[in-house]
């Protein structure tokens, strides 16, 4: 069984109901160690050393963040700076990452239909998540479609329960092993069949 | 001539005021001027004042009274507990040894054995006006110096209770001739028996101690209720006449009940309002002491005997120097602070008049001797500050921690030079951090022990008194590109960013202060770089309360960055509003009123709502408005 790495960066995490939820339902699960940047890092000194070894203990690396300005929050940034260092995540001898999987979480107060070109957003999601799919690739990782819950500000409780739910599906999922393969075609991972049986 | 009242305070007054302005002028200690003055104003030079120089002498030794109650308040109870070892140890074998040795002296010249074991007594014992007195204008308190002598003198006023019981014993007149002969010093106990004696000075201790706790803070907060200034000036003379008045009564030096009654308040919330009450009643009073003293020596006896009164006091003053310095030596004083100490004690004190006139009221000691004895007193007493500059201008200079030592220009940093006084907790962690970073901080400091460690470790450091223009001088003040005024003592801060300010307008001052009242007072005075001691501790210590209690350390970090700046500003504006009536005597109360008021607008404010960013309920919320228009 694989080990999932929850790096989670969010500002006002106490003010976030779908966050809340998100996290509520996944941070206690087996084999997922859920790590808080904020609450960790409050005055950004990141300590490299120990990012690195949590990342070297673990196989799924998930950037579970709210998605402000099409991107992520300040500290995540900070985190991907100051940890995925040359040599190490990359470059001549950076191989500490390699075959690792990672993907985005993301929350967005946009709905899908205005992230495309016809839309007031121009871009798509994936077309806004390129430097983190390049940054997966450039250490070696296997970059999987993000899982998106999107419209926040319209979710009722009871959606809430549900995007929770899937997401400790997918959870599940990775930890069993979940390939490229079943996600061939889709822009969210929340799309795919495995995902969606019933 | 010296009939009025009016006429005597004109003269105390005018002395002082001439004596004191001149001694200062010429960088000497203040206790110099009023000695002066008082042998220029007294009956064998300008006659003004007679033979009411003893009486006045009394009268002024409230002034020590005051003095060791205005220190017991320095001294919180768990420090005094501390020093006990050396109050014992210091004072013991200083007494014991000055003892033994003056008593061999005085009973090779052939002095009956009573009549030497008095003197000895009364060689024994140091002068706590001069002693203290000079240590506090110099500031020197917390030395290893200051406190030895602080330890000593402390003991001797112990032990002078024992001295006054014992003496009697050497008498072999009845006790009531004695009593006629000097029914000042007859008190309650004399009548009682020793073990009575015992348990009354014990319960009078225990009663200081209770009713500081239950009786005076109590009454003070009543009349700090009243508004009514003077009131407290009242009640904080009241205090110490009380004290001593109990003392007096069951015969123990009002001087130690005052101490321990300081050392009671130490802890109470009016502990700066006494203080600042005192002060000056303190210090009229204490000069009056010494001006009494220079007025008190007879030049007569000295005319008479002068050979006698010139070796007898050089041989007492080497006596008592030797074994003070054997003293510092065994407690392990460094070199200079041992020979400070050795000058500054090397007296016979105030308590000798007592005692002397004491014995010769039991017809111990003769006229001639108690003549003699009280010249040598009063000279000894007059020489300290004299023996006191010798020792800083001519022996310390070549010895021990020297202001300055050379040393090879090494850094860069000598084109942008920093000087930081006061390498105390405080100084100390800003130097280490400066030097982290390869900038070495010129450092000023006043502890000879922390200057001759901080040299070891190859820091460039000038030892001395900071507020001296000399020796910020010495420091390269005129290159200087920051000074950081890191000290504890606001006063010495004030000093310096006075002098700096006028002389070397061009170099940034950065002080540190205890709270936003001295924050204030800076501000006024033009300064901008203020930190305040106690400001982003006690916000660290709250965020991480708040941070247990499940707040978000982010969300708290950003709020503590608010409060900092809300705070700063708030300071800036109160600081720059015109002054109200300044009421200092009720500071206590005024603090309280004002924390209250920022409560109020921090409630108000409630800052934490303000804080919208990233909050999506409230984007939700303004959204649904949006769409329900």
């Amino acid at each position: 069984m694989k080990k999932v790495l929850v790096l989670f960066s969010h500002p006002k995490f106490e003010k976030s109901r779908a966050n809340t939820a998100l996290v509520d339902h996944i941070k206690d699960m087996e084999g997922v160690t859920f790590h808080d940047l904020y609450e960790r890092y409050p005055d950004f000194h990141i300590n490299v050393s120990a990012e690195k070894k949590l990342l070297s203990q673990h196989d799924i690396i998930i950037w579970h963040h709210p998605f402000y300005w099409y991107s992520c929050p300040p500290l995540m940034k900070q985190w991907i700076d100051m940890v995925l260092e040359f040599g190490w995540a990359y470059g001549p001898n950076g191989d500490a990452l390699q075959s690792k999987t990672c993907l985005n979480v993301i929350t967005t107060g946009g709905s899908r239909e205005v992230y495309c070109s016809e839309g007031s957003n121009s871009y798509t999601i994936r077309q806004f998540l390129r430097p983190f799919e390049q940054t997966a690739n450039l250490c070696g990782m296997n970059y999987l479609p993000p899982f998106a819950v999107m419209e926040t500000h319209k979710l009722s409780d009871d959606d809430l329960i549900k995007h929770a739910n899937k997401y400790g599906a997918l959870i599940t999922l990775l930890k069993d092993n979940l390939s490229n393969i079943d996600c061939n075609g889709f822009s969210f991972i929340n799309d795919i069949p495995k995902l969606n049986t019933t | 001539m010296s009939g009025s009242i009016l006429f005597e305070a004109i003269v105390f007054l005018a002395g002082a005021i001439i004596c004191v302005s001149i001694a200062k002028k010429l960088g000497l200690s203040s206790v110099i001027g009023y000695l002066f003055a008082g042998v220029l104003i007294g009956p064998y030079v300008l006659g003004f004042i007679g033979n009411e120089g003893e009486d006045i002498l009394h009268f002024a030794e409230f002034g020590v009274v005051m003095m060791l109650f205005l220190i017991g308040l320095e001294i919180e109870p768990k420090n005094f507990w501390n020093m006990r070892k050396t109050i014992v140890g210091m004072g013991g074998i200083q007494v014991g040894g000055t003892m033994l040795l003056s008593y061999i002296l005085f009973a090779l010249l052939g002095f009956d054995w009573k009549v030497a074991l008095v003197i000895s007594m009364a060689v024994a014992l140091s002068s706590t006006a001069i002693a203290l007195q000079t240590i506090k204008e110099k500031g020197l308190m917390d030395t290893t110096f200051g406190t030895s002598s602080f330890s000593i003198l402390l003991f001797q006023d112990i032990i002078v209770i024992f001295m006054l019981g014992f003496i009697p014993l050497l008498s072999s007149t009845d006790s009531n001739a004695s009593a006629e002969k000097h029914s000042d010093h007859t008190n309650l106990l004399e009548s009682l028996p020793i073990g009575f004696q015992t348990l009354a000075i014990i319960m009078s201790v225990v009663l200081i101690i209770v009713a500081g706790r239950y009786l005076i803070v109590p009454m003070l907060r009543k009349v700090a209720k009243t508004g009514v200034r003077e009131l407290l000036i009242a009640a904080a003379l009241l205090i110490v006449f009380g004290i001593s008045f109990l003392m007096e009564y069951v015969g123990i030096s009002p001087a130690l009940g005052a101490f321990l009654g300081g050392v009671v308040l130490s802890n109470s919330e009016f502990k700066h309002e006494l203080e600042s009450t005192l002060e000056p009643f303190k210090n009229l009073l204490l000069g009056l002491f010494f001006m009494a003293v220079g007025a008190s020596i007879n030049f007569i006896v000295i005319a008479n005997s002068p050979l006698t009164i010139g070796g007898l006091l050089i041989a007492i003053i080497i006596l008592k120097a030797i074994v003070l310095f054997i003293t510092g030596y065994i407690f392990k004083l460094k070199l200079d602070q041992n020979l400070l100490l050795t000058c500054s004690l090397a007296q016979i004190g105030e308590f000798a008049f007592v005692l002397l006139s004491f014995a010769f009221g039991l017809n111990i000691l003769e006229q001639e001797q108690m003549d003699i004895m009280l010249v040598i007193t009063a000279l000894s007493m007059s020489l300290t500050p004299i023996i006191g500059i010798i020792n800083e201008r001519f022996i310390l200079p070549r010895i021990g921690t020297k202001e300055s030592v050379k040393r090879p220009m090494d850094h860069i940093a000598k084109s942008q030079k920093i000087i930081l006084v006061g390498f105390g907790h405080f100084g100390s962690t800003i130097g280490r951090f400066l030097r982290s970073h390869g900038v070495e901080a010129t450092i000023l400091d006043h502890d000879s022990n922390r200057v001759d460690f901080l040299r070891k470790m190859g820091f460039e450091v000038y030892y001395g008194d900071a507020t001296r223009l000399d020796l910020l001088e010495s420091a390269g003040i005129a290159d200087a590109k920051i000074i950081i005024c890191a000290t504890n003592k606001i006063n010495v801060s004030k000093a310096i960013s006075k002098i700096v300010k006028e002389n070397y307008p061009h170099v940034e001052m950065m002080i540190r202060t205890k709270n936003r009242y001295d924050a204030y007072e800076l501000l006024n005075l033009g300064h901008e770089n203020i930190y305040r001691e106690s400001l982003e501790t006690s916000l660290t210590l709250a965020k991480d309360v708040l941070s247990k209690m499940g707040f978000r350390k982010y969300t708290l970090t950003r709020q503590v960055q608010n409060f900092i700046k809300y705070d700063e500003d708030s300071l800036r504006r109160l600081a720059s509003e015109p002054k109200r009536e300044e009421d200092y005597i009720f500071k206590a109360k005024k603090e309280l009123e004002q924390q209250e008021k920022f409560l109020n607008q921090d409630f108000k404010r409630g800052i934490v709502e303000y804080d919208n960013h990233w909050d999506s309920e409230h984007i939700r919320k303004a959204l649904n408005k949006f769409n329900e228009e």
